[in-house]
């Protein structure tokens, strides 16, 4: 009886250690990610920084920072593997939402169409993006080192009642000025008869995007309100009436 | 110096006194909680005649098994007092009400793109029929899996006395109505493409798509009618032989049915709703396996929930 009582104490003790083990596997790897994208990120805000000085106009600013910022805004999908693997307790959906709508913003709207490349929108978007990302990133990996300065913590949950909305302008803005130029050129466009049976026509998608923002925007912006309401005033949201 | 010690004290000690001492917070005003009580009437489930009349009822959250329509208060495990929780579920509708609008909806609306009623295409094309003989074979298809859910529904099925809120009616008629219109605008558009590898592929379509059909209809009549909650096992009739391999046949054949309907008509839009289906049935299908897992110790271990051997 007391050999199978210590054997029991033994696995508990190795599964707490696999635990342990695990548990700092993961902080490594998510400070590691963060500091990396906070870098990232901080890379790019100086490119666009030092490519205004030197030329005084943002014309060919987007073409400069390009590959650097289709690297590692693709590299946010990462976000939406550690929200539906468990690791961030975060709602999938909300990451994958936003992750997927500016990975789409980067491929297939401003790096496809060279002609809108230029337009004032598309710099208001990457300065509002650039913000928000470096505040994000590094509020992430001051917390997970357990020393956050009340400054980025505010940061983090005051900057985007502004920018928040200002990034959206400025990706609709973007769409809008696409659109022309995708019904010209009939880009991405599937026309019937072909061997897959189907039609699909990008001109008219870009509009259905533009419109989802209507129904996906307020939601987003009330969650990081009603999250901005917990972490900087302590407040418990309690749906239910008593 | 002692004096001195004793003036700088009694100084310390002054300003101590002077300093203010910290209020107590006053207490936020309790909120005061709003009850909202009913009046509860309680009928004979038959005659519907009035048993008696509860006058004040307050709703509450109960995380109990709710009571079915058949039990009866007398025969319940109860002591001399017994709580009973009502609570207000809202509009609901029941389960075969569901099933059927979810039915009976892609049945009509693809029959009005195989008519090509007005508006749907070119006015030239008003009331035409296509040229290609899998178009009006896809229809069969279509309309006999959609006939056969619909009688299941009604004579076939014990649908539960269970409902589900009004507000789920609109959600799943969407996913089934838009898919079916967006497969049938599709198929029955006068700019079709017959598939790849012609007849051939066709055929093994609807092979495919009758095998499986066939075989869930006669599964469902040799297996359909027991109330008692067992195991199901094969029997001697080839039909029912897949219980060997998965727990939930139906949705097998209802894949195969499917993928079948896929080769033959060679359309992303029925692809794309074959994956769907596919991934909801998978859900279905490992829930219902973990359910009968739990509840008989004996089960079969050699079985998969949809897919034999794989999943």
């Amino acid at each position: 009886m007391a050999s199978s009582e210590e054997d029991g104490t033994v696995e508990e003790k190795e599964n707490n250690n696999k635990k342990r083990t695990k548990s700092a596997l993961i902080t490594a790897w998510l400070t590691f990610y963060n500091i990396a994208m906070t870098a990232g990120w901080l890379v790019l805000a100086i490119t666009m920084m030092r490519f205004y000085i030197q030329k005084g106009t943002h014309k060919g600013l987007y073409r400069s920072i390009a590959r650097t910022l289709k690297f590692f805004q693709t590299f946010a999908l990462v976000e939406v593997g550690h929200c539906a693997v468990g690791i961030v307790r975060t709602s999938v959906i909300v990451t994958g939402v936003q992750v997927c709508s500016r990975i789409y913003m980067v491929w297939f709207i401003t790096s496809s169409i060279r002609q809108i490349q230029n337009e004032e929108s598309v710099i208001l978007f990457l300065v509002v993006w650039t913000v928000t990302e470096i505040t994000r990133y590094s509020y992430y990996t001051f917390n997970l080192l357990h020393h956050l300065p009340y400054f980025i913590k505010w940061a983090r949950y005051n900057f985007f009642i502004v920018l928040y909305p200002l990034g959206v302008v400025g990706e609709l803005l973007t769409i809008y000025a696409a659109l022309p130029f995708v019904r010209r050129s009939g880009m991405y466009s599937m026309r019937l008869p072909n061997k897959y049976n189907v039609s699909f026509d990008y001109y008219y998608f870009l509009i259905i995007v533009m419109l989802s923002y209507i129904p996906l925007f307020p939601q987003l912006y009330l969650h990081m309100l009603r999250q901005r309401r917990r972490v900087l005033h302590g407040e418990v949201i309690v749906e239910k009436d008593d | 110096m002692d004096i001195l010690a004793l003036e700088a004290k009694s100084q310390n000690g002054a300003e101590a006194e002077k300093k203010p001492t910290p209020k107590p917070k006053p207490k936020a005003p309790k909120k005061t909680k709003r009850i909202v009580y009913f009046e509860v009437e309680i009928l004979d489930l038959k005659t519907k005649e009035k048993l008696l009349l509860l006058d004040k009822v307050s709703l509450m959250f109960c995380a109990a098994k709710c009571l079915r329509d058949e039990e009866v208060l007398q025969t319940l495990p109860v002591g001399t007092t017994a709580s009973f929780y009502f609570s207000d579920m809202g509009p609901q509708l029941t389960w075969g009400t569901v099933f059927l609008a979810e039915c009976v909806g892609p049945l009509i609306l693809y029959l009005m793109f195989y008519f090509r009623l007005p508006f749907i295409y070119s006015p030239k094309y008003d009331f035409t029929s296509s040229k290609h003989w899998v178009v009006h074979l896809a229809c069969m298809c279509h309309s006999f899996h959609y006939i056969k859910r619909v009688v299941e529904t009604l004579f076939v099925h014990r649908i539960s006395h269970g409902t589900m809120p009004l507000r789920n009616i609109f959600k799943n008629c969407g996913y089934y109505w838009c898919s079916a219109a967006w497969m049938a605008y599709y198929i029955n558009h006068p700019l079709y493409t017959t598939p790849h590898y012609g007849q051939q592929q066709v055929n093994a379509g609807l092979y495919i798509f009758l095998v499986s059909f066939g075989f869930d209809i006669l599964n469902v009549l040799f297996i359909s009618g027991s109330k008692v909650k067992k195991i199901p096992y094969p029997t001697k009739n080839p039909f029912t032989w897949i219980f060997w391999l998965v727990s939930c046949p139906n949705y097998t054949y209802e894949l195969g049915s499917w993928i079948g309907f896929t080769v033959m008509t060679q359309c992303v839009p029925v692809a794309f709703f074959t994956i769907v289906a596919f991934v909801q049935m998978t859900v279905w299908a490992k829930g219902k396996h973990r359910s009968y897992l739990k509840e008989f110790r004996d089960y079969p271990t050699l079985r998969s929930s949809i897919l034999p051997f794989i999943l």
